[in-house]
């Protein structure tokens, strides 16, 4: 029977689903030359899902519902509402985006892509887990490829679709077996079991979820796919997708593996050394990179394996500081993808040196800059800051204290390059020095996203008190 | 008036330097407003020093009197404690009377004459600061004040080859007070206190032990010579002395008649003022040591004012020759405390002190006076002066003679006494000392002969460079020391009563 | 409820940030008056904190506490002691004087000026801050804006590279003592990062000797603890006048200060077994810095490398655990700040006329520029610890509380007294005495009123302080007992 707490557990899918209808119609009845305005339908639409959701369908406990398909608790919850404020901003940015923003499609694949990541987040089924995490790919892998004439793009999309299949394969795979050995797919009838073979079980679900969240030595997909992509989609993908990966993580691993299980130490460690390969190479590689996006791509990489430290220490703090950290993280590199999508729009260009003189071209825009950038080095106020601070405080309080180490070197590294991206965005001048007669002028839809960003990164970096309490809110339904 | 006797050192202290502050805040442009004020700001303080004089309770001249204290650094326990004895006014009455004679003879000073008089202000302060000071903290403070107005006066007023001689001279004293810096916090560490009364009576009782992981005697020794070697380079004491003839010889005239007048006697007075008291027994053990220093001095300074062509260099060695026999008469009585010869010597060395600035001085100023008119040093190119300028010979032989220690005049009565003194307790460094004083006589009697006498060279008796005689003002800077010079060598107890009763009390 | 006066000083400037980044960008006139007012204001405030901080009573005053995340023990808590209140004092003075040196600028001073304003933002949030994670909240707020203040407005032939190793040797520094700060805050079990409440959480003498060593130089990097100084003089040659003024003048003293309130008091066990070591480190501050300071010929390297020396005499001070060690570096922070402060604005009026700091290459300056003239060489005078300047008045109590504890090091580091002497006279004498160059002869405008209200201001400071020491010295006493207390306690 259905009961409201089944409907609640679903309610922000529901909507979006109804939402995805509306602009399916609307983009039938309106011309050509309003269809951008679907891209305001969407995103008020998704403004009200999250407004609504926040209101009434916050869950009380953590309760089973649809025979245990889904899990209705806080960990679905804050994922949720992430992801569909990411699908805003992504709608903002798509608006104004060549090819994307008058089709109806682009939207509706971003909404049912969201329903996907949302159920994603909640599925406590191994078979609902595996429908919803193609749910979500399939539409993303249409939208990297959606602007076909470009040769890159639809490499991209491609590139996406081959590993993204052959990753689910591999995961399933491990699904089977462990359907195989213990007679079920219920994730709480499998907490906690043990069989032969687990740790092979274990890493074929880990190279699964790692292709997901890209995490070195599985991310070698994503710099071609983040550069072909149309920027927009870039962002949402790098954002939104990868906190997606992050929850089915915690809720596999935390769920299945628990800290008291045989297994904890293993898989512990070797997630461990999985973080430190991908901050490490994540960074390195970033370092020398003259697309910014490319440079975005491999520092998203190393953006997973700051957030992995935190998973990696096993504790109701490490789940707090992985939730805040995405919710700083999506925020930020949204931003950062904002900003990206706004100048190559008007440039063109998604070259390093071609920024140079953007903070005279657009102060406005400069700023945005300084502020997502220096978000993702780390610096207060901003949200990544208190973020980094939480998953280190997680690595010192599960006595990894090598794990905190290797990630201060690593933000070092990052320290590096984001500031030379700044350098060229406040320093360098363009040729000839007339930047005033290039301007950058920004869409209302960019100007708003961007505004929201700028000021959520603050809030987020300044009163981190509530933000962290419902991050933390997250882990107790796990423990 | 209460007020003024209650706080009469530290107006006599501090009136210059609010005066000094004073002539800043002058308009531009007015040198001669900014000359007179320093002149008769300068009149202040020495009109003052005459009343403390006056007042001054000549019988107790051992004990401090007109103590003034307040807290200045209360966190180091140091506070800011000044009075005057027997020895320590008659420094400040040189100090005081040398100042506007000094500012009198930089009249003719064009350059920058506000910074000019500002500076020479602040040195007046700097320079009686440490002879009040009766704390270790405040005398070093003073102590090393001084140096920076002297550094600029002889940068920026000097002749060619000032920036040279600056510079040494900032080194070598900044340097010299390092030892001294290290001492004085050694004791203050030690006692923690920087009251020289405090620490002299703790330092002098504690004689045996350790401190800071060494027996108490060899830190004595090492804090000793860090004293002596600090006081003994603003004496200057050979082989300390090699910046003192460059110093004086680019300074201004009137910072050469401050420097070799008060500033050398700054580490004379450093020596009976903390050496002596605080190292009774190192300075016993060490008295032959400074003899020998003092008699190479003597020695060495003489045969180097010989050798000298430059009239003003001729001079500033006069300086280390006269000066070491301040430092003979401190080696005696250190030799034998509280033996009459003993405070025979002191005696001596205290008015040859005094003596030595009044005369040193007049040589400077007359040097200056000369080179004005001439625009050179060189001895050689003056000659058979005297008839040319009367007046001038006339204050120059006068003044030459009381630097040479003519009996009637001051140099002798205090010479005599260094002597007659350290007879009894060294008497071959005395008797090696006399050598000394021989050559006194033959270099400055070159120096009148150069000047004055032989074949007249005739650039300065016509034409363009045809040499002007003393003028009144250049007149009026000699007369009070010429009186001086007079009066102390025919009837010097007035000054040697008060400067006997403070010796025999405190040594 | 009475004024929160600390916060307002702390937010103030940000608020004032904003306010100018909404201003016009062509407006260059209304952002710098806003700029001058907002300093004018911030100046006012710490005046009337170091006014009213009641000595008698010593301790944490004008203390505001509000939690700020109570899951994780972070409260914004805010007060001064004797230590931080001249600092407060320092970086109002150093701010004013900033933003009046910086009149002039040009480029984009809207940007400008809201970053040194975030930067000074963050500065007086580390002074006050009694909370572990705040103070590093704001340490990290105060390092960042100095990457592009140097960067955008810094001198162009080494402003990039100054600007990076500037920030990443502070990145360096800071995120090894924040590593160290999080061991303490698991360590203690306490659930707070109050640094009062952790003052009292005895850690085991294990810990702290394992943790002392990281947090202390962590935060030393950015006082110039040699081997970490090489950034300083880098950093200070290359910023623009005003931020070397905050840079040597109150950024170094976060360093110092940080090392002193997280590494000292908080791991009293662990400062009583490294401060030799730290002692040695200091004294090599001391007397190498003053011997490459001799060395140079850039007028700001020179003055950067003789931070370097002075800021090693803070360390040594600090490294001593006596009481009037300590309160010599307390009194030599100040002192130093508004001295290098002082340097680096004269120094930036010269350039700013003659367009070279090498110092062979000018001359003669005094006469055009008597009141930069003056001003450096009461400058000079308090670097060389001349007595009756500020510079004696801290560097004395230092040396004395190195005899106390290891009386050889007092008379090495006494040496870089002498070689200061050297090179500040003659630094002195070939930039503002001597013939001047004929290409400057037309080209040395004098200097405008406002920037005299600078010189002034900081001259008038150091004078004031070293002939009354007691209007500084003794407050900073009662906030070191206060340090000795808690090292007596341990």
């Amino acid at each position: 029977m259905f009961t409201t707490s089944m409907i609640m557990a679903i309610l922000p899918e529901i909507l979006l689903l109804v939402l995805g209808l509306l602009v399916l119609a609307f983009d039938l009845i309106w011309k050509s030359e309003s269809k951008r305005n679907l891209g305001w339908l969407t995103a008020s639409g998704l403004l009200f899902i999250l407004v609504l959701s926040v209101a009434i369908a916050r869950p009380a406990e953590s309760t089973a519902v649809f025979g245990g398909m889904l899990r209705y608790d806080m960990l679905g919850f804050v994922f949720k509402l992430l992801f569909i404020f990411g699908a805003m901003m992504t709608t903002l940015f798509m608006m104004d985006a060549e090819k994307l923003g008058k089709r109806g499609e682009s939207y509706i694949l971003l909404l049912v892509a969201t329903i996907g990541m949302s159920l994603m987040a909640s599925a406590s089924d191994l078979i609902m887990l595996y429908l919803a995490i193609e749910t979500t790919s399939i539409p993303m892998y249409i939208l990297a490829g959606f602007m076909r004439d470009d040769k890159k793009s639809t490499e991209a999309g491609f590139k996406y679709l081959l590993f993204g299949a052959m990753a689910s394969t591999i995961m399933l795979y491990g699904f089977s077996l462990i359907f195989g050995f213990t007679g079920s797919t219920a994730l709480v009838a499998i907490t906690g079991f043990s069989m032969p073979l687990a740790i092979g079980v274990i890493a074929l679900i880990m190279i699964g979820i790692a292709f997901k969240i890209s995490l070195a030595p599985f991310h070698f997909w994503a710099p071609d796919v983040y550069e072909g992509a149309p920027t927009p989609i870039t962002g949402f993908l790098s954002t939104a997708s990868k906190a997606a990966g992050f929850a089915v993580l915690m809720r596999l691993f935390l769920g299945l593996f628990p800290a008291t299980s045989q297994y904890a130490p293993t898989w512990t460690m070797v997630m461990a050394v999985l973080a430190t390969i991908t901050m490490t190479l994540g960074n390195v590689v970033a370092l020398s990179q003259t697309n910014i996006k490319r440079m975005l791509a491999y520092s998203s990489v190393a953006h997973a394996g700051y957030a992995l430290v935190g998973v990696v220490s096993l504790s109701e703090l490490g789940v707090g500081s992985v939730t805040f950290y995405l919710i700083a993280y999506v925020m930020t590199n949204l931003a950062a993808f904002g900003i990206i999508a706004a100048f190559s729009k008007v440039t063109g260009s998604d070259e390093i040196a071609d920024y140079a003189g953007m903070s005279r071209r657009n102060p406005t825009l400069g700023l945005v800059a300084l502020v997502a950038f220096l978000s993702l080095t780390g610096m207060p106020p901003f949200g990544g800051f208190v973020a980094k601070v939480f998953v280190f405080a997680a690595a010192v309080k599960a006595d990894m204290i090598w794990l905190a180490v290797v990630g201060i070197l690593n933000s070092i590294v990052g320290l590096y390059y984001y500031l030379t991206f700044l350098k060229v965005v406040y320093l360098y001048r363009m040729e000839g020095e007339n930047e005033e007669a290039h301007p950058i002028p920004l869409t209302r839809p960019y100007a708003i996203a961007l505004t929201v960003l700028s000021f959520a990164i603050l809030a987020v970096g300044i009163i981190f008190g509530p933000w962290f309490n419902i991050a933390s809110s997250v882990a107790e339904g796990l423990f | 008036m209460d007020f003024l006797y209650n706080h009469l050192l530290s107006i006599i202290l501090f009136f210059p330097a609010v005066a000094a502050i004073l002539v800043v805040f002058l308009p531009n442009g007015e040198d001669k407003l900014a000359r007179w004020v320093a002149f008769i700001a300068s009149l202040v303080p020495f009109a003052l020093t005459l009343v403390l004089w006056a007042n001054f309770d000549a019988t107790n001249a051992g004990t401090f009197q007109f103590e003034e204290t307040y807290v200045w650094y209360s966190t180091i326990n140091s506070n800011f404690h000044i009075g005057v004895d027997g020895i320590s006014l008659s420094m400040v009455l040189l100090t005081t009377l040398l100042t506007p004679l000094a500012i009198l003879a930089s009249f003719n000073i064009k350059e920058k004459v506000k910074a000019y008089m500002m500076l020479f202000l602040f040195l007046e302060m700097g320079m009686l600061g440490v002879f009040l000071s009766m704390d270790l903290l405040i005398f070093f403070v003073f102590w090393e004040i001084g140096l920076v107005p002297m550094y600029f006066l002889i940068n920026q007023w000097g002749s060619e080859n000032r920036n040279y001689a600056s510079l040494k001279f900032m080194i070598y004293t900044v340097g010299g007070s390092l030892g001294l810096l290290l001492a004085i916090q050694l004791l203050g560490v030690l006692f923690g206190t920087y009251d020289i009364a405090a620490i002299t009576e703790g330092w002098t009782a504690l004689n045996s032990g350790m401190v800071m992981g060494m027996p108490v005697a060899t830190v004595k020794i090492v804090a000793f010579w860090a004293f002596v070697v600090a006081f003994a380079i603003k004496v200057p004491v050979w082989p300390f002395h090699t910046w003192l003839p460059d110093a004086h010889t680019e300074a201004p005239v009137a910072g050469s008649m401050i420097l070799a007048g008060v500033l050398l006697k700054l580490g004379a007075y450093g020596f009976i003022r903390l050496v002596l008291p605080l190292y009774p027994a190192e300075s016993a053990q060490f008295a032959g040591w400074l003899a020998f220093l003092a008699v190479m001095a003597i020695v060495f300074g003489a045969f180097g004012a010989y050798g000298q062509w430059d009239f003003k260099r001729l001079v500033a060695y006069s300086s280390v020759n006269h000066m070491g026999f301040v430092l003979l008469g401190i080696a005696a009585a250190a030799k034998a405390p509280g033996t009459a010869s003993a405070h025979i010597a002191m005696n001596g060395a205290i008015l040859q002190m005094f003596n030595h600035g009044i005369s040193a001085a007049a040589m400077f100023f007359l040097v200056g006076v000369i080179y004005e008119r001439t625009h050179t040093r060189d001895l050689k190119k003056y000659g058979g002066l005297f008839p040319l300028i009367p007046v001038f010979g006339g204050i120059l032989i006068f003044a030459s003679m009381s630097s040479l220690g003519l009996p009637g005049l001051n140099g002798f009565v205090s010479e005599f006494l260094v002597v007659r003194g350290a007879w009894a307790e060294m008497a071959g460094f005395t008797a090696a000392g006399m050598i000394g004083l021989l050559f006194t006589g033959a270099y400055i009697l070159k120096g009148i002969k150069n000047v004055l006498h032989g074949p007249l060279n005739e650039e300065w008796a016509h034409g363009d460079h045809k040499i002007s005689d003393i003028n009144l003002r250049e007149v009026l800077v000699m007369l009070p020391l010429m009186a001086l010079m007079l009066s102390l060598g025919i009837a010097p107890a007035w000054l040697l009563g008060v400067i006997n009763n403070a010796v025999t009390a405190l040594f | 409820m009475t004024f929160p006066i600390l916060s307002v000083i702390i937010f103030s400037p940000i608020v004032a940030a904003l306010i100018i980044l909404m201003m016009p960008a062509e407006r260059k006139t209304e952002i710098r008056v806003m700029a001058l007012m907002t300093a004018v204001f911030a100046l006012l405030l710490s005046l009337w904190v170091y006014l009213t901080y009641d000595q008698s009573l010593a301790g944490y005053q004008f203390i505001e506490k509000y939690d700020w995340m109570p899951a994780f023990g972070i409260s914004l808590h805010l007060g001064v002691d004797g230590i931080s209140t001249p600092l407060v004092l320092l970086t109002g003075v150093v701010m004013f004087t900033g933003v009046i040196i910086s009149w002039g600028i040009e480029d984009r001073p809207r940007e400008f000026f809201a970053f040194l304003f975030l930067l000074a933002s963050g500065v007086f949030g580390v002074f006050v801050a009694l909370d572990l994670f705040m103070l590093f909240f704001f340490y990290e707020i105060a390092v960042f804006p100095m990457y592009l203040l140097i960067a955008i407005w810094g001198w162009v032939k080494t402003r990039e590279y100054a600007a990076m190793k500037l920030t990443l040797y502070l990145f360096i520094g800071s995120v090894v003592a924040l590593l160290g700060a999080l061991a303490m805050y698991f360590q203690s079990g306490m659930g707070t990062f109050d640094m009062l409440m952790l003052e009292t959480a005895n850690f085991s003498p294990e810990f702290q000797k394992i943790w002392f060593l990281p947090v202390f130089l962590g935060f030393a990097v950015l006082g110039g603890i040699w081997p970490f100084h090489n950034w300083s003089p880098d950093g200070h040659v290359a910023a623009p006048t005003a931020v070397s003024m905050f840079h040597a003048g109150v950024l170094m003293k976060l360093g110092a200060f940080a090392a002193l309130r997280v590494g000292i008091m908080l791991l009293p066990e662990g400062a009583k077994f490294w401060a030799p070591l730290i002692l040695m480190l200091a004294l090599v501050n001391v007397v190498y810095g003053a011997f490459i300071a001799m060395i140079q010929t850039d007028l700001k390297y020179m003055i950067g490398f003789s931070s370097v020396s002075h800021m090693g005499l803070v360390m040594l001070g600090f490294a001593t655990l006596t009481e009037q060690g300590m309160t010599g570096a307390g009194v030599q922070m100040f002192s130093h700040g508004v001295m290098t402060a002082l340097f680096f604005a004269a120094t930036g009026m010269v350039y700013d006329r003659a367009h070279t700091r090498k110092i062979p290459e000018l001359g003669g300056m005094i006469k055009p520029l008597p009141w930069v003239g003056f001003a450096f060489i009461i400058g000079g005078l308090v670097s060389m610890g001349m007595p009756g300047f500020s510079g004696f008045v801290a560097e004395f109590p230092i040396f004395m509380g190195v005899w106390q504890v290891k009386p050889w090091v007092a008379i090495l580091a006494v040496i870089s007294i002498v070689i200061t002497a050297a090179y500040i006279m003659l630094a002195i004498r070939r930039t503002f005495f001597g013939e001047m160059p004929k290409e400057f002869e037309g080209h040395i405008t004098p200097i405008k009123a406002i920037d005299k209200v600078a010189l002034v201001l900081l001259s008038g400071l150091m004078i004031g302080l070293g002939i009354f020491p007691g209007i500084m010295v003794p407050m900073v006493q009662s906030g070191i007992q206060n340090v000795l207390r808690i090292l007596g306690g341990a």
